[in-house]
């Protein structure tokens, strides 16, 4: 007879998997233990400490993401011990940066100075540009903290904007790491890494240089994984706010490989485009023109009205004068010159309901096989 | 695909020739690369520049322009040479390998260097590599069907990975990378001078029969129509009347561009639907507008054949409108009334008349997509083709001789040409050009052309360079690269304004009709 191994959770006697943590088994479960630094699919590195958990026997608080399953095992992932370690790990990353969220307090004097230089730093009087999308104010929120118990820290590293896709802002780094394991380990594209060291420590590119100047290929995945306000889309930043915007679930137009997006939309525009996480193909991964490239949909340039050529110039018509016209030729032609003479270039970047009426008019109206598209272009 | 983009991380080889995975399919390329940096995979890179994935690569050869066969015969040479084949696949799945085995005979990796430039050596490294493998998979893009002899190019890349049984499995395959959102859907979908939707034939009478009783005709033809790259020189002739286009630029993207913009000038009608005039578009005499993708339901098929959701997002700008209801509209027009209420009614139309998408339906991919064949509603879709056998039965090996590009460089053309594109840019560029800052990382065409060579012309990075063909002439900046191989250009195609395509070559694969955009003979001075 085997005996299955089990863990108990905050009283509840839960099975395993060899090789489970304990945050996967709690995740499994539907026990939420929160979690910073942790990015799925990436090799766990207990960098930021907010996950940690009370294992009876320990000396210590264990990292829940990357504390191995065991037998016989008993975690309490809310005790008081916990909370109190989790409240000041939220302490510190508040005081280390320009998290001006009103999280950090405003019950004093110094909230004030502290908000004016952020805003000087920003160059915006608004508050956070992520602002209701930070798991870092989320989880300051649920555990009651705010910053003011340290002193903040100086900011020791400018904003850098000089891309056209990415605010890098290191006022609001954490340090948690997400976004060098989203590169290296997601994309494996190893632009980014942790340089310099202690209070010095920074995220960068190319020995320190700008992204545009570093091995950077612009997917954006950082952007997406980033838990704070330090990466940002920079055509997004303090403009699109996530209450205000509507998301629908779509595919990608660009190649072939069909990544499932989140268009996000405000005022009957696109603003901008994530991965959608957990799904195939792509698991939230995008490249650069997919999270990027949307500029076309609201260009100026779109056509809007039918257009007929007139003595080699374009006027504009309605509808019913174009259709006419198009339905009279083709018939014409058609009738004249047999449908051999006629022939349709249907489209690899429409629907395939599309493509199939294409196929459809070609064959069961113009009566002819002369049909095809960009395949071998 | 024969397999899914998933399973690329369940080989334990990937041989990736003719494309430029990074570039072209980045997320694609992370399963790559994640394989050979986390999960032990070996990685043949074969292509002619040094592409960003050879620097993954354990193994990179870097073949002639243009000599694909004679490679991929070579390594089947080894294979079978040194017993590295899977001869119970061979006997139970394959025919025609006897003679497979007389023309690959002579391809030993020595005759093989001559002709493709790979070391020997190399050559066998990389037959032991794949042939050892107990799961390879082969991605390959334009790199290898963009020749004459594409067609031969691809199976070929079958006749390998038969030969070494690794079809119908997790992690092995034949998978071509396909270039755009759709191309692989406007296949499925008849899009395609010689089958209706599914791929069934149009020569086949009890197929026509099924349809025409289906969309209530009569008198549709059996015999194959003709290909885009007929098209065009029937319409240089005369022949060819009336075109309509939908979503395409071949003003910018067919071969010889200068040939091609007389012949559609030639047209007596030219119907252009798209969302922005294009270069095509300014010749047209009617011009409509359509939607884009945000703008409309629908489905895609990926590459992986897997049928995916697209949903309204916006209302589309002005008057523009679906593709679907404008020709619907025309076809109503011509007397043949074609209504729908919404998509999901032309798809449901779609499953009933296409075997391969019958299962298939909003409901069932709301959540996720599912990957055709899926001929019934309780099927679970199809990740993996040929597990139990092929679509004929056994699997054919084509007995394959190389034969070389159908242009040579000489002392009047002495550079090779060979084209494709670039990360920030897509196809024509209609889309991507509309975002600054893609066009600030990618804001023209060059020139990428190694130093040696660079020296030889007296050429200094960001020189303009004037390129010329048979067929025509182009003037673009200078990039000293090292991705270049001596001897050999390459250019993008995106920008109308230096367009590649002026240069290319209309010359076609026989079977397929794909031009030979990766090889041309061209001379290169440095422009004024």
């Amino acid at each position: 007879m085997t005996t299955s191994k089990i863990i108990t959770i905050n009283g509840r006697e839960l099975t395993f998997e060899n090789d489970e943590t304990i945050l996967e088994v709690a995740r499994r479960n539907g026990i939420e233990i929160p979690t910073l630094c942790h990015l799925k699919g990436t090799q766990p590195t207990g960098a930021c400490r907010i996950c940690v958990v009370e294992v009876e026997g320990a000396r210590n608080l264990m990292p829940a993401c990357c504390t191995p399953a065991a037998d016989k095992m008993v975690v309490r992932t809310e005790s008081p011990q916990v909370v109190a370690a989790r409240r000041l790990i939220i302490q510190l990353m508040l005081a280390s940066g320009n998290h001006n969220c009103a999280i950090r307090g405003s019950d004093n004097q110094d909230w004030t100075a502290f908000q004016l230089k952020v805003q000087e730093e920003d160059g915006s009087s608004d508050l956070c540009p992520v602002w209701g999308d930070c798991r870092l104010q989320d989880l300051a929120y649920r555990y009651q903290v705010s910053g003011e118990r340290f002193d903040a820290t100086v900011n020791r590293y400018p904003i850098e904007d000089v891309n056209p896709f990415i605010v890098r802002d290191f006022s609001r780094c954490i340090l948690c790491g997400r976004c060098v394991q989203a590169c290296c380990e997601v994309q494996v594209n190893n632009a980014i890494s942790f340089g310099y060291r202690g209070p010095f420590s920074k995220i960068i590119a190319a020995g320190d240089r700008p992204l545009k100047d570093s091995d950077c290929v612009f997917c954006g995945e950082c952007v997406q994984v980033c838990p704070v306000g330090a990466l940002v889309e920079k055509e997004a930043r303090y403009r699109v706010r996530p209450w205000e915007t509507g998301k629908v679930r779509t595919t990608c137009t660009y190649c072939g490989v069909g990544c499932q997006i989140l268009l996000h939309v405000k005022d009957g525009k696109v603003v901008k485009v994530t991965g959608v996480p957990d799904s195939p193909p792509n698991h939230g991964s995008l490249c650069v023109k997919g999270r990027f490239g949307f500029d076309f949909i609201n260009s100026e340039k779109r056509l809007t009205k039918p257009l007929i050529k007139e003595n080699g110039k374009f006027r504009e018509a309605d509808w019913d004068e174009a259709l006419d016209l198009v339905a009279g030729r083709f018939r014409e032609i058609v009738e004249k010159n047999g449908s051999e003479s006629v022939g349709v270039l249907t489209s690899a970047r429409v629907t395939n309901e599309e493509n199939y009426i294409a196929n459809k008019f070609a064959r069961a109206v113009l009566k002819t096989n002369n049909i095809d598209h960009c395949a071998r272009l | 695909m024969t397999n899914t983009i998933a399973d690329i991380e369940e080989a334990d080889v990937i041989l990736v020739t003719g494309s430029n995975t990074t570039e072209n399919h980045p997320v694609l390329s992370a399963f790559v690369k994640r394989a050979v940096k986390f999960k032990g995979a070996k990685l043949i890179v074969v292509d002619p520049r040094r592409i960003k994935l050879t620097q993954f690569a354990d193994l990179w050869l870097r073949p002639n322009l243009g000599t694909d066969v004679a490679w991929i015969n070579g390594m089947m040479n080894v294979i079978i040479n040194e017993g590295l084949l899977d001869e119970d696949f061979v006997d139970r799945r394959t025919e025609g390998f006897e003679a497979l085995r007389k023309v690959v005979e002579k391809y030993d990796p020595e005759f093989v260097e001559g002709i493709t430039g790979i070391p020997a050596e190399a050559l066998r490294a990389a037959a032991r590599l794949y042939g050892k493998a107990g799961a390879a998979s082969i991605l390959y893009c334009m790199g290898i069907t963009q020749h004459t002899t594409g067609t031969d190019n691809v199976k070929s890349l079958a006749n390998l990975a038969m030969l070494t049984g690794n079809l119908g499995r997790p992690g092995t395959g034949v998978n071509p990378l396909r270039g755009q959102n759709n191309v692989q859907g406007a296949c499925d979908m008849g899009g395609l001078p010689n089958v209706f939707s599914g791929y069934q034939p149009v020569t086949d009478l009890a197929v026509v029969k099924k349809m025409e009783d289906a969309w209530g005709v009569s008198g549709i033809p059996t015999k194959p129509g003709l290909t885009v790259t007929k098209m065009i020189p029937m319409a240089h002739e005369g022949r060819l009347k009336a075109l309509y286009i939908m979503g395409e630029n071949p003003l910018v993207s067919d071969p010889d561009l200068n040939h091609a913009e007389k012949s559609i000038k030639n047209l007596d009608f030219l119907v252009v639907q798209d969302i922005f005039l294009t270069e095509t578009a300014q010749l047209a005499d009617v011009v409509l507008p359509s939607t884009c993708f945000a703008e409309k339901d629908g489905t895609f098929s990926n590459t992986e054949r897997r049928v995916q959701r697209v949903r309204k997002a916006l209302e589309p700008p002005g008057e523009s409108m679906e593709d679907w209801k404008i020709i619907c509209s025309v076809a109503t027009r011509m007397g043949y009334e074609m209504k729908y209420p919404d998509s999901e009614a032309i798809f449901n139309e779609i499953a009933r008349v296409t075997p391969s998408y019958a299962g298939l339906s909003y409901a069932r991919i709301e959540k996720e997509g599912l990957h055709w064949p899926c001929p019934s509603a309780e099927h679970p879709g199809t990740p993996i083709l040929h597990t139990q056998q092929f679509a004929r039965g056994r699997g054919l090996f084509h007995a394959i001789e190389w034969i070389p590009p159908s242009e040579q460089t000489d002392d009047e053309y002495p550079m090779y040409l060979t084209t494709g594109r670039i990360l920030y840019q897509y196809h024509t560029g209609t889309m991507t050009m509309k975002t600054g800052g893609l066009n600030f990382k990618a804001p023209e065409a060059f020139v990428e052309i190694s130093a040696a060579d660079a020296a030889r012309y007296r050429l200094a990075d960001g020189d303009m360079v004037r390129v010329s063909s048979r067929r025509g002439e182009i003037v673009a900046r200078v990039k000293v690269s090292s991705k270049a191989v001596d001897g050999t250009i390459f250019i993008p195609f995106h920008f109308a304004r230096a367009a590649a395509n002026r240069l290319t070559n209309a010359a076609l694969d026989p079977v397929s009709g794909i031009p030979e955009y990766k090889v041309c003979a061209v001379r290169i001075s440095k422009a004024a």
